[in-house]
């Protein structure tokens, strides 16, 4: 369908009509959004949990929650946002019941410097996705990025992955748009370093 | 620009947030240092390979699963 053009209005996210049914209980407004956004809410639990049953579940309970507080959704920040937030809480929230990780908030175990600073300065093959299939490279990548704390997985995950802007990054996480662009470059590098012993150049003298 | 000052600024380069003055900064300092350029290289390789590749797949038979079980949470709480 043509979008109508409107010289005097912003363009409007289509989202906030569907909200503005659901809110006022039309059942297949919602469904829509669900359609829309549980993939996304399903990798987003998946990436922060690194759990797949409970990636399940925290998909369910989110939008379960949307859809009781929807009332409470003032449409400040997208739609989408908002469910990324809602679902970053409760992956957080299960990884803290789990208590098999470490590091259970947004802001522990990112004060070490570590990984911050380049050691590793070999070139990469020019197309090093190429010398995998997919499978292992999606195996390579899940294994690098599951090395990193929840803290910088989470940042570069909605950044990188998803490709949220930096300021639905941060609303999304509850942080400063300065704490987010500091951890996404740390897990940049950091996961750079990782993917380095996997992709570089195969030089003299060094164990691939 | 030395090298400790690139690093600060890599994520905003690669974000297209940088001033074209740090971006001509950022250029000739990798110009002449091969550690910087090579990090990055890589790094923006690092960001391209996880854009391009999907790593958790998401199968329709999942995604039906999902979402039956979504939906049918949300009506029954409308009840």
């Amino acid at each position: 369908m043509p979008a109508i053009q409107s010289p005097v209005t912003e363009e409007v996210h289509p989202d906030v009509a569907l909200v503005a049914r659901a809110k006022q209980g039309d059942t297949a407004a919602f469904e829509q959004l669900v359609r829309q956004y549980e993939r996304q809410i399903f990798r987003v639990a998946q990436h922060i949990t690194q759990n797949r049953e409970d990636a399940e579940d925290i998909t369910q309970d989110a939008f379960l929650k949307a859809y009781e507080k929807l009332d409470q959704f003032q449409g400040n920040s997208k739609f989408s946002t908002w469910l990324v937030r809602i679902a970053v809480n409760e992956s957080l929230m299960r990884l803290r019941k789990r208590k098999t990780s470490k590091t259970v908030s947004m802001d522990e175990d990112v004060q070490t410097e570590e990984g911050s600073i380049p050691r590793d300065f070999a070139e990469w093959r020019p197309n090093p996705e190429q010398e995998y299939n997919q499978a292992e490279l999606a195996d390579i990548l899940r294994k690098t990025i599951q090395g990193l704390p929840p803290g910088f997985r989470s940042v570069f995950t909605l950044r990188d992955v998803e490709n949220l802007s930096t300021e639905e990054t941060a609303e999304a996480l509850g942080l400063s748009v300065p704490a987010v662009k500091s951890r996404l470059l740390r897990a940049r590098l950091q996961l750079r370093e990782r993917l380095s012993r996997y992709f570089r150049k195969k030089q003299e003298g060094q164990p691939v | 620009m030395n090298c400790t000052d690139l690093l600060s600024h890599l994520s905003d380069y690669f974000d297209e947030q940088l001033s074209t003055e740090l971006r001509a900064e950022i250029q000739e300092h990798t110009a002449g240092c091969q550690h910087c350029r090579v990090v990055l290289n890589t790094t923006h390789q690092t960001i391209e390979v996880y854009k391009g590749t999907e790593i958790y797949e998401v199968s329709p038979e999942l995604r039906e699963r999902l979402h039956s079980a979504i939906m049918a949470k949300c009506l029954a709480a409308k009840k």
